[in-house]
């Protein structure tokens, strides 16, 4: 899993009960899901209450991590340093294969190891397959996408 | 019950715009001030206020340099851009529910101050919803609707040249404004083309204007109005709203992002009004980002889903060739970015008759706060 250390780049706080499973899994190599022990529904970001029978039962599902890019940017400089040397870079947003309901903010890289601008912008399109795969930020593992056959 | 027409805006004011030497309390103490003074109401008849949770001049502060009295109502409305209409509402409620007889409302902001930009102020271990999004680099406000607008573009086929009718549109409006930032400074549609990323897709004028500035509103009931200085201008219908699942600003995760809390507001906006979307001469929009134009035009139905680009074509939204003229003072892309409070003043200009792009006899002004923000809308009209 790529490392990398730079303590000006945002990371989550661990210390969030009802997101914490999510970044053990990451940390595991899984791409999680929160989803509701009572009827079952699956709800991203995860929260205490099911909003749709108020169960406040918790499971986690681990998921395919294959998707498709929903939408994307390309942000560019000046950013918050720390950014500002990696733009122009790529943020999309991943709907996931198994429930369209269930997306993610991400950064499609070039490999498992690449770094957030490492493709060419001018290549991404909205309904392309991704595949998820993980790298450690400040020591904590985080979900990135890499291009998959669809 | 109902608060339609019960209540009118009998004064407004409002500072220069710009970088400013002074800070947000003396700005928005000479807004009310000013304000005041249109209204020919004395500060210590004023009993309620209503400001914006990102206000950085709170009630006792304002209260006590303008000198007002007892003040026996004063509430905030949350979620920035979304808020300015919904403070209007809040003023114009509690004066017709007499909870107080005349209030005021108002938004002080510097662009340099740190309530301004909460986005470079965060820690870096992210504790609250933003923890799903700027691990990844998506930092911005600009970011964010950058997302939704591209997806928008792909699904509607929206293009550049409609956010350019945007900026544009509001560009000449701010060229006829001597008070708006963008007074002197004309543009082309090739300037626009030309000039840099932010975020792709958005450029660097679809991005709203960062300013220094501060307005204030009197609101009072009907009956108090016929006194006033200037002729009324009646808060006919407001609303507020926040649809099931919608998430403020990284609004990625429901089942239609696209479709914000501008319907639901627009929904009960309508409900209420002796009006509809074809009766209004005029309108304010709020234009944080210019793809926040289209999709309000097909939030609040003046034209159909996916349609809000085309909309904009041929000069519609423009004062003198269009339909429905948007942002008549240069809005917050050409005049200055003031949370959208500019946009109710706005608003109110052109009902009295005295905007620099004025329609002429308008008779039904809607302005609207932040799409893809939870919203407000607010509907002025002559008094009758
Ligand atoms: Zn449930």
């Amino acid at each position: 899993m790529l490392e990398t250390n730079d303590d000006r780049l945002f990371v989550p706080d661990l210390d969030d009960d009802d997101s914490r499973p999510f970044w053990e899994g990451c940390a595991l190599g899984e791409l999680r899901v929160q989803a509701c022990a009572s009827c079952s529904q699956w709800r991203m970001p995860p929260r205490p209450m099911c909003p749709r029978c108020r169960s406040l039962d918790v499971t986690w599902v681990v998921s395919s991590g294959r998707g498709t890019v929903w939408s994307f940017v390309v942000p560019h400089a000046p950013l918050l340093p720390g950014y500002t040397e990696l733009a122009p870079y790529n943020v999309i947003v991943v709907e996931l294969n198994e429930n369209s309901l269930i997306r993610f903010v991400g950064n499609l890289v070039l490999g498992p190891n690449a770094p957030i601008n490492s493709i060419d912008p001018a290549t991404i399109a909205i309904g392309e397959a991704v595949a998820v795969v993980f790298q450690r930020v400040n020591g904590i593992a985080l979900p990135f996408w890499i291009r998959a056959p669809s | 019950m109902s608060i339609k027409d019960l209540t009118a805006v009998v004064g407004i004011g409002q500072t220069e715009f710009g970088r400013l030497e002074q800070n947000e309390l003396t700005l928005a103490c000479r807004a009310i001030s000013l304000a005041l003074d249109d209204a020919g109401i004395a500060p210590h008849e004023v009993d309620g206020l209503a400001s914006s949770t990102m206000e950085p001049n709170r009630e006792v502060e304002v209260a006590r340099n303008v000198g007002l009295g007892d003040i026996t109502f004063f509430s905030q409305v949350g979620y920035g851009g979304g808020a300015a209409c919904g403070i209007i509402g809040h003023a114009a409620m509690a004066v017709a529910t007499g909870q107080c007889n005349v209030a005021v409302a108002w938004r002080g902001r510097k662009r340099a101050a740190k309530s301004s930009r909460p986005w470079t102020q965060a820690s870096t271990r992210i504790a609250d919803k933003n923890m799903w999004s700027r691990p990844f680099g998506m930092l911005r406000p600009v970011d964010e609707i950058a997302m939704l607008t591209r997806r928008y573009m792909h699904e509607y086929g929206a293009t550049r040249d409609h956010l350019a009718n945007v900026a544009l549109a509001s560009r000449a409006h701010a060229n006829r404004n001597p008070n708006a930032a963008m007074y002197t400074k004309p543009m082309t549609r090739d300037a626009y083309m030309d000039s840099r990323w932010i975020s792709e897709p958005l450029c660097l004028f679809d991005n709203c204007l960062e300013s220094d500035g501060a307005l204030a509103v009197v609101i009072a009931r009907r009956d108090r109005a016929a006194d006033t200085r200037h002729e009324p201008v009646i808060v006919h219908a407001v609303a507020q709203g926040l649809p099931p699942q919608h998430q403020t600003m990284t609004n990625f995760f429901n089942d239609d992002p696209l479709r914000g809390p501008a319907w639901v507001t627009a929904r009960k906006l309508w409900e209420r009004a002796d009006v509809g979307p074809r009766d209004v001469n005029v309108a304010q929009l709020y234009d944080a980002f210019s793809p926040l134009i289209p999709l309000s035009l097909e939030g609040y139905g003046f034209c159909e889903r996916g349609e809000g680009g085309a909309f904009t074509d041929n000069g519609n939204t423009q004062w003198g060739t269009g339909a429905l003229p948007v942002n008549t003072s240069g809005g917050g892309m050409s005049e200055a970015y003031v949370h959208g409070f500019n946009l109710i003043v706005e608003g109110v200009r052109q009902i009295r008759g005295t905007s620099t792009s004025q329609v002429e006899n308008a008779q039904v002004s809607l302005v609207t706060s932040g799409e893809g923000v939870p919203t407000s809308a607010v509907l002025f009209t002559k008094a009758r």
